[in-house]
C-alpha cells in the first residue's frame, strides 16, 4: 500500500518570494524604459508619425508625458509654494481614502456574504434579489455617488459615511456572487455526509459550506478591495471632501499638472496594492491547505 | 430470533415523471439481521445505491415500507444510527484527520475530551494512529478511505452503510480494505450494507449477497455465503470461494436476461 504521506516541502519557501519582488521590480523597469523611450523617440521625431503629418498621442513632450524621475521628484517637493510636500499630502490623503475604503469594505463584505447565504439558502430570495443586485451594478457609480451624498447629507449621515457606503456598493457584489458560488462548492456526498449525522442547517453552513467558500470569498475580496478604494475615490468628488485622494486627483487633473496628476495616480495604486495585500495576508492565515494549492 | 436493522416490504423508488419517468427499483423485500454483512451487487442502473440511500433517508421511498432499527429511515437518520462511506473519502480538506473524525461528534455535542478519546481510538482501530495531525491530502486514497470509516464509526452506529467505497482504490489497496472492513466489523459488531459491483469483494466479505438487476430495479437473488470466519488470504484460494463466485455470477446473468 502507498501509505507514505507525501512530504509538503517548506525548503524553497524564500525564493519564490525573492522571485515575486524581482518579477514586480523588472516590469516596473520595462514600463519606465517603454516610456522614456518613446519620449526619445517620439521628439527626435518632431512629435509626428514618421513621413505623414500625423501627430503621435501623447505628445511626446514633458507637459504631457512627464519624465518618470520628475513624478519621482515631484512627490518630495512642496505642492504649492511654501506648502506641503506632495508626497506628505498624498499619503494623508491616501491614509484618508483608505479609511472610507476599509470601513466600506467591511459593510460591503458583510452585506454580500449575508445576501450570498441568503441566496444559497432560499432559491426564492436568489430568484426575486440577483437580478436587482445585477441591475445595480450596471449603474455607474458616478450617478449613484452624487444621489447617496445628497440623501445621506438630508438624512444628518456624516459624510465620510456616505462615502464608505459607496465604497460599499461597489464592494458586495463580487463577494455576493462567489459567497454563492463557494457555498455550493461542497460535493453532493459531503452534503448528504452533513444530512447522515442530522446536522441542523446553521452547522452545514458553518462547518462545511464557509470553510469550502472561503477561497471563492477571499478572490472576491481581493476585488472587493481595489474597487471600494475607487468607491471611495469616486464618492469624495460630490462629496467635496478636500482630504482625499479623490479630491487630489481632480484638482491636479484641473490644473492639467500631469506630474502631480501621476504623483497622485502612484499613491493610488500603491494604496489599492497594500489594501490587496492585507488581504492576502489574511487569506493565507484563514484558509487552510491554501500552501498546498500554491505550491 | 435476532432484530432486523433493515426491514423492506415492497419498497419502491420512482424517479421523475411522465417521459421522464425511471423505475429504480421494484418490489423490494429484504431483512437485514443484526450483526450481518450484506452486500448489494448488480450492474449500473440496478438501484443498488438508490436502496443504500432509501435505507440512509438520503432519498424517500415512492412505495412500500422500511423500517430502520425499528423506526422509520427519517427517525433512524435523526437518531444517528447509521454512519455512511462513500466512494469518495469525502474529507474535510482543512480539517486535520482527527478534526475528520471528531466532525460527527461536533455535530452531535459531545463534549471535547470524549471526542479527542474516541477520536484516538477509531484511529487506532483503522490503524491510523500516527495520521492524527495530517491533512487528508498528505494521505494515500486508501488512508483516507479508512479515515472515512473512523469517521462514520466514531459514534458507534448500529449499521455501517458503504457505498463502493473501494471503487476508487486500486486492486491491492483493495483487498488489504476488504481485509480491514472484516477485521473492523468483527471487532465492532456493526452490521454492515455494502454496495459493490465487484463479485469476488462482495463473496469475501459478505455473510449474504443480495443480487439486483435493472430496469426496473429488483433483488433476483439472495445468496448465502457460509465462508467460516475469520477469512484471510487462504479463503481466497478456497474451492467454496470459487463456488460461491460462479453461483454469484450466474445469479448476476439470470438477473439480466429476465
Amino acid at each position: 500500500m502507498t501509505d507514505a504521506p507525501e512530504v509538503v516541502s517548506t525548503a524553497s519557501r524564500r525564493s519564490p518570494r525573492v522571485r515575486r519582488v524581482v518579477g514586480f521590480l523588472g516590469v516596473l523597469a520595462v514600463v519606465v524604459v517603454a516610456w522614456e523611450l518613446y519620449k526619445v523617440v517620439g521628439e527626435a521625431l518632431g512629435g509626428v508619425v514618421p513621413g505623414t503629418e500625423l501627430r503621435l498621442r501623447p505628445p511626446p513632450n514633458d507637459r504631457f508625458m512627464p519624465h518618470t524621475w520628475d513624478v519621482v521628484l515631484q512627490l518630495f517637493q512642496p505642492v504649492r509654494r511654501n506648502g506641503e510636500l506632495t508626497v506628505l499630502l498624498l499619503a494623508k490623503a491616501a491614509m484618508f481614502t483608505l479609511r472610507e475604503a476599509l470601513v466600506g469594505f467591511v459593510v460591503g463584505g458583510v452585506i454580500g456574504f449575508g445576501l450570498g447565504v441568503a441566496f444559497v439558502r432560499s432559491t426564492l430570495a436568489e430568484r426575486a434579489f440577483m437580478p436587482y443586485v445585477v441591475a445595480s451594478q450596471t449603474v455607474p457609480i458616478i450617478a449613484i455617488a452624487p444621489m447617496v451624498v445628497v440623501w445621506g447629507g438630508q438624512l444628518d449621515v456624516p459624510q465620510w459615511l456616505s462615502v464608505a457606503i459607496i465604497a460599499a456598493y461597489l464592494t458586495f457584489f463580487p463577494v455576493t456572487i462567489n459567497t454563492v458560488r463557494g457555498l455550493r462548492s461542497p460535493a453532493p456526498t459531503a452534503v448528504e455526509m452533513m444530512r447522515s449525522y442530522a446536522a441542523t442547517p446553521s452547522q452545514v453552513l458553518w462547518k462545511l459550506q464557509v470553510p469550502a467558500a472561503l477561497p471563492y470569498i477571499f478572490t472576491a475580496l481581493k476585488v472587493s478591495a481595489t474597487a471600494s478604494v475607487i468607491g471611495a475615490i469616486v464618492g469624495e468628488l460630490p462629496a467635496g471632501f478636500r482630504d482625499g485622494l479623490g479630491r487630489a486627483l481632480l484638482e491636479f487633473s484641473q490644473q492639467f499638472n500631469v506630474k502631480k496628476l501621476m504623483a497622485a495616480v502612484l499613491m493610488s495604486a500603491l494604496a489599492g496594492i497594500l489594501f490587496v495585500a492585507a488581504v492576502t495576508w489574511f487569506e493565507h492565515r484563514l484558509v487552510a491547505g491554501d500552501h498546498r494549492r500554491e505550491g | 430470533m435476532s432484530d432486523a436493522v433493515v426491514l423492506a416490504r415492497g419498497v419502491g423508488k420512482v424517479f421523475g415523471a411522465g417521459a421522464a419517468r425511471v423505475e429504480a427499483l421494484t418490489g423490494i423485500d429484504l431483512r437485514i439481521d443484526q450483526g450481518e454483512f450484506i452486500s448489494l451487487i448488480g450492474p449500473s442502473g440496478c438501484g443498488k445505491s438508490t436502496l443504500l440511500r432509501l435505507i440512509g433517508d438520503l432519498l424517500q421511498p415512492s412505495t412500500g415500507e422500511l423500517i430502520v432499527n425499528g423506526k422509520e429511515p427519517r427517525q433512524a437518520r435523526l437518531d444517528r444510527d447509521y454512519g455512511i462511506v462513500f466512494q469518495q473519502a469525502t474529507l474535510l480538506d482543512w480539517r486535520t484527520v482527527r478534526a475528520n473524525v471528531e466532525l460527527p461528534l461536533e455535530i452531535m455535542g459531545v463534549p471535547k475530551e470524549e471526542r479527542q478519546a474516541r477520536a484516538t481510538e477509531m484511529l487506532s482501530l483503522v490503524q491510523l494512529q500516527d495520521f492524527a495531525d495530517h491533512h487528508p491530502w498528505q494521505l494515500s486514497g486508501g488512508m483516507q478511505q479508512r479515515v472515512a470509516i473512523a469517521r462514520a464509526l466514531s459514534f458507534r452506529p448500529a449499521l455501517l452503510l458503504m457505498d463502493e467505497p473501494f471503487g476508487a482504490l486500486d486492486e491491492m489497496t483493495r483487498e488489504l480494505m476488504q481485509q480491514e472492513v472484516l477485521r473492523i466489523w468483527t471487532e465492532t459488531e456493526t452490521t454492515v450494507v455494502f454496495v459493490t459491483h465487484s463479485i469476488p469483494e462482495a463473496v469475501f466479505l459478505s455473510t449474504r449477497v443480495v443480487v439486483m438487476s435493472p430496469r426496473p430495479g429488483r433483488i433476483s437473488q439472495v445468496v448465502d455465503v457460509p465462508l467460516p470466519h475469520p477469512r484471510d488470504v487462504d479463503t481466497r484460494e478456497s474451492d467454496d470461494y470459487y463456488r460461491l463466485i460462479t453461483e454469484v455470477r450466474e445469479a448476476l446473468r439470470r438477473g439480466e436476461e429476465r
